[in-house]
Formats: C-alpha cells, sequence, structure tokens
C-alpha cells in the first residue's frame, strides 16, 4: 500500500494516498474555526499551568489548592451568618421563639438542619415512624417538650453510650425477668385497658402493679424524668396491637438516639429546638 | 532514522507494541508516581485502625450487594459537601479499603460519615424496608440480610487483606473468629478485642440476640464509616495542602 497522494478527480480535494480495496480517502483540510479552538485551548492551558496547580509537585502562582479554597469558602460563609448565629447562640430557644427576627432566621435554619440530621428517622414533618421512631408533631413527648427539655434530648440523645447524661433507661426484658407467655398476655390486655381498649382484669391489674407502675404509672400516664411512654392513649411507639405489646414486654424496648451535641454546633442546636417545638406539640 | 517512518511503525507489529507500551508506561508514571508522594495522598492520620472482623464481613457484603453502585464513601472538598456531610474525606480513611469504596454515583446520599448518624435499629430496620422509615426512597429492601452470616472463611479473609497490606497481625488473624462473636455480644469479655481494635462498638446490631447475621455485619461496618478520625483532634497544619 504505497502512499500515492492524488487529486480526487471530482471534489478537487487531495486524498491521504491510503487505498482500502479501491476506497480513497479525501484529505480535506479542519475548518478553519476548528483549528483557531484548538490553538486556543493550548494556549489557555499553557496559561492555566502558570497559575493552577497542574503538573506534579508544581503548585501554581496562585497557590491554589482544593482544601484551602474550601476553607476560604467556609470563612466567607461564616462571616456571612455569624451575626445572626452569635445572637442565636447567645439567647435562649424561648428567647429565640419570643423574637420574630430570630424566629424567623432559626425556623429556615432549623428546617434544612432537621431534613439533614433528623428526618431519617422523625420524618420529613416530624411524624416519626412505627419501630421506635417517634413522632415529634404531636403533644405526647416522651422527655418533655418544653423549649429546654427539647434542646436537652437533642444534645445528649438517648441511650446512645456516647453521651454520659444521655436519657433513658433501660426496660426490663420481662420474658427473661420471669414472666410466663401467658402472664404477658395478660399484662398486654391490662396495657390495652389502660387507653380503653379493652377491658381491665384484677390479674393484669395485679402484674401491672408488680412489674409497670414504678415507671410507667397508676393510670399508664409516663414518666418523663426516666423516659418511660404513656401507656394510656393511643399512641404507640412499636404498634399497638395486642402481640406487638406483648412482644415489648417480653424482650423490652431501648430506642436510640445519637447525642447531637458532639456533632452540631450548638447554633444549629438551638434552631433545631425552636423548629422542632414548632411542629406540633411544643409546650411551654 | 530516514527509514523510521510512520508507515514502518504501522506495519510492524513489534516495533508497534514495544512503542505504544513505551508511551502508555510514560503517561502511567506521570499519574501514578506523584500519588505515592504528594503529602495528601501519603499523610497519616491518627485513629486509623484496620476492620474488626465484623465490620470486615459487613464491608464484603456492602461489595456484594454492589452498594457502591449508588452511595459514594467521599465527601468531597466543597462547602455543599461540608455542610450536609462533614469533614472532606481524607485518603488514609480508605488506606484499608481492598478496593476502596469511593463510588462515583449518588443515587444515595454519600456514606463515608453515616457512622453513627442514625441508631442501629434504624439501620436495621432502613435496610430491611427503606420506605417504612423515607417514604420518598427509591432504595431496594434487603430484608434477607437477616439470615445467619457465614463466616466460617473470616481468617482466609484477614489473611487475603494482610496480603494487600493491611496490617493486620499475627493475634488478629488467630482470634478472627473470636473477635467477630465478640463484637456482636455486648455481654462478651471484649479486653483483647478492644486492645486489638481501639474504640470498635460491639452491640447487637440487628437487636437479634440468637445468631450473628449478614445484618449485624453490615451495620457493624455501616456504623463505623468515617468515625475513626476525630476531627476535633485534628489541626488545620496536620491537614494543610502543600
Amino acid at each position: 500500500m504505497a502512499l500515492k497522494p492524488e487529486t480526487d478527480a471530482v471534489s478537487g480535494v487531495a486524498t491521504t494516498g491510503h487505498e482500502w480495496d479501491g476506497i480513497k480517502e479525501l484529505d480535506n483540510p479542519m475548518p478553519a474555526w476548528w483549528v483557531y479552538t484548538f490553538y486556543a485551548c493550548i494556549a489557555f492551558a499553557a496559561v492555566w499551568v502558570v497559575f493552577y496547580p497542574s503538573l506534579p509537585f508544581v503548585r501554581g502562582t496562585l497557590g491554589y489548592t482544593g482544601r484551602s479554597d474550601l476553607s476560604r469558602v467556609m470563612e466567607a460563609e461564616r462571616a456571612r451568618t455569624e451575626p445572626m448565629l452569635a445572637r442565636i447562640r447567645a439567647a435562649t430557644p424561648a428567647a429565640i421563639a419570643a423574637d420574630p427576627e430570630l424566629r424567623g432566621f432559626a425556623l429556615a435554619g432549623g428546617r434544612v438542619a432537621f431534613a439533614n440530621n433528623c428526618a431519617g428517622c422523625h420524618g420529613a414533618g416530624g411524624q416519626g415512624a412505627v419501630g421506635g421512631f417517634p413522632s415529634l408533631a404531636d403533644d405526647d413527648w416522651i422527655y418533655g417538650g418544653s423549649f429546654d427539655a427539647i434542646q436537652q434530648t437533642i444534645t445528649v440523645g438517648v441511650r446512645n453510650g456516647e453521651h454520659p447524661d444521655a436519657r433513658g433507661v433501660a426496660m426490663p426484658a420481662f420474658a427473661q425477668a420471669g414472666l410466663t407467655p401467658a402472664q404477658i398476655g395478660t399484662l398486654a390486655d391490662h396495657v390495652l385497658s389502660l387507653s380503653g381498649a379493652g377491658p381491665a382484669s384484677a390479674p393484669g391489674a395485679a402484674l401491672y402493679a408488680e412489674n409497670c407502675v414504678a415507671c410507667h404509672g397508676d393510670r399508664g400516664e409516663g414518666n418523663r424524668e426516666l423516659g418511660a411512654p404513656r401507656l394510656n392513649d393511643q399512641v404507640w411507639l412499636y404498634g399497638g396491637d395486642r402481640a406487638a405489646i406483648g412482644r415489648t414486654i417480653a424482650n423490652a424496648r431501648a430506642g436510640v438516639m445519637p447525642a447531637w451535641g458532639s456533632r452540631l454546633d450548638p447554633a444549629t442546636i438551638n434552631m433545631l429546638t425552636v423548629y422542632v417545638h414548632a411542629l406540633g406539640g411544643g409546650e411551654q | 532514522m530516514k527509514n523510521f517512518t510512520h508507515a514502518l511503525i504501522e506495519r510492524n507489529v513489534v516495533i508497534l507494541g514495544v512503542l505504544t507500551l513505551l508511551t502508555v508506561a510514560i503517561g502511567g508514571l506521570v499519574q501514578i508516581i506523584p500519588l505515592f508522594l504528594v503529602e495528601t495522598t501519603i499523610e497519616r492520620v491518627q485513629g486509623i485502625r484496620p476492620y474488626t472482623p465484623l465490620e470486615l464481613m459487613g464491608r464484603n457484603i456492602y461489595v456484594r450487594e454492589g452498594c457502591y453502585l449508588c452511595h459514594s464513601q467521599m465527601v468531597r472538598p466543597f462547602r455543599d459537601e461540608a455542610e450536609r456531610y462533614g469533614h472532606y474525606s481524607l485518603a488514609a480513611e480508605s488506606m484499608y479499603d481492598h478496593p476502596f469504596q469511593w463510588g462515583s454515583k449518588r443515587t444515595g446520599p454519600d456514606l463515608a460519615r453515616v457512622g453513627g448518624k442514625y441508631s442501629d435499629d434504624w439501620q436495621a430496620a432502613h435496610l430491611r424496608s427503606p420506605r417504612e422509615l423515607v417514604p420518598a426512597s427509591i432504595m431496594p429492601p434487603y430484608a434477607f440480610l437477616d439470615r445467619p452470616l457465614d463466616a466460617a472463611e473470616i481468617t482466609a479473609h484477614l489473611r487475603a487483606q494482610r496480603a494487600v497490606g493491611v496490617p493486620y497481625t499475627d493475634a488478629m488473624i488467630a482470634e478472627a473468629a473470636r473477635d467477630l462473636a465478640t463484637q456482636a455480644n455486648p455481654e462478651a469479655d471484649a479486653a483483647g478485642f478492644n486492645a486489638r481494635y481501639p474504640r470498635a462498638r460491639q452491640a447487637l446490631f440487628d437487636a437479634n440476640p440468637r445468631a450473628v447475621t449478614e445484618m449485624d455485619a453490615l451495620v457493624a461496618y455501616l456504623q463505623m464509616l468515617g468515625t475513626l478520625v476525630r476531627f476535633s483532634d485534628v489541626t488545620p497544619e496536620q491537614l494543610r495542602q502543600p
């Protein structure tokens, strides 16, 4: 296959000289716009190499690095938001809620922080989920719904082993603590009766008095100090049918919430407190 | 040199092969050699330890199920990522990943710092049925992970990791099966385990005390992701990019 450039008779353009089974290729020049763009790219790259890190071990005269650029951007953002965040940080959640300007800022910031950090368990609207993920949009609080209680719960979390003051005490697993399956069934019926979902029974009341009263109260009103949920309402963390209540009594439940005090800054926790308080069930 | 023409290279397969190899080698070396020398890729960071046997099995399940196809493990140094996920990922944080799980696509969120963000119960419940907890999720359910974990070859897994450079000690390999059982049982004596794997957490990861399941392994792995480096202890100077 000798290279024999020739001029194509039809188009008048030179060929490459290659020939494949009688087929020849025209050697049209590249369009001028393409050629100049190509040269411009090479020139741009040469300038880029001078200013930005592009070759190994060559930093570029601007001193740009990805990490330092991030620091600069974060610093600029901090300078922009810090005046408000400092006021949020210095105020109590109750004071933030009382000040229209701070409240608006906190609700907006709290909404974002909630979506990122809390919505996975508590739902996008704070509605919670069956399986031990409490609703934050109702007035059925396990540890209290005042500003201080919400702030404390967010900061220390629940049974997480991270924070020394984490909330929550351990519920005993009554199947291992000596209750028979029949007794657990009787007790489950009695727990249902506390919210009017069935008849009370003397044996159930006796078992309840012996095993449950200390934390959940005489009438199942719960105990926020201990984090023992109310049993005399229709709100159930782990399901409210007889079988689910029986499983809860037999195996116990121990919901866990991370301690956000070590993950979020105090301003964010204050904003979250105001936001959660405003979801529907905030108490004074 | 007069005969060393394009036509000659194109027609002589040996010359073409040798020159191709030479060209590709130069390109490869230019890309690879700096990675062994540039400080950000070889920086040592305190707290990084090899995976515990249970975490390693969980990581194998993560790879087996193709989690990396939808979840990255790489927080990039941008503000939006720092605000959402936390500190950007360091090369050292995946130094014991063979292969690394950086991923290239985020159908789901980045998981580089997911450890400790949710409770074990949440992770297990979410893996079993994602939409019960996150209605808008398109993640498939993984309820079948509640089957017993086949850890018969855990020792071989640790050996294989050691062969590619993970510093598992002889004691870690000898105790692998016991360490795996210890981590999944909060009642077990963990003195040796804690010495071998500092700050590894013991728990009933799937809340099921009767068996060590694949769920246990995967949740143990997820719950340690991004938790080894305490960024409160890391100074900006240590992360300075030269």
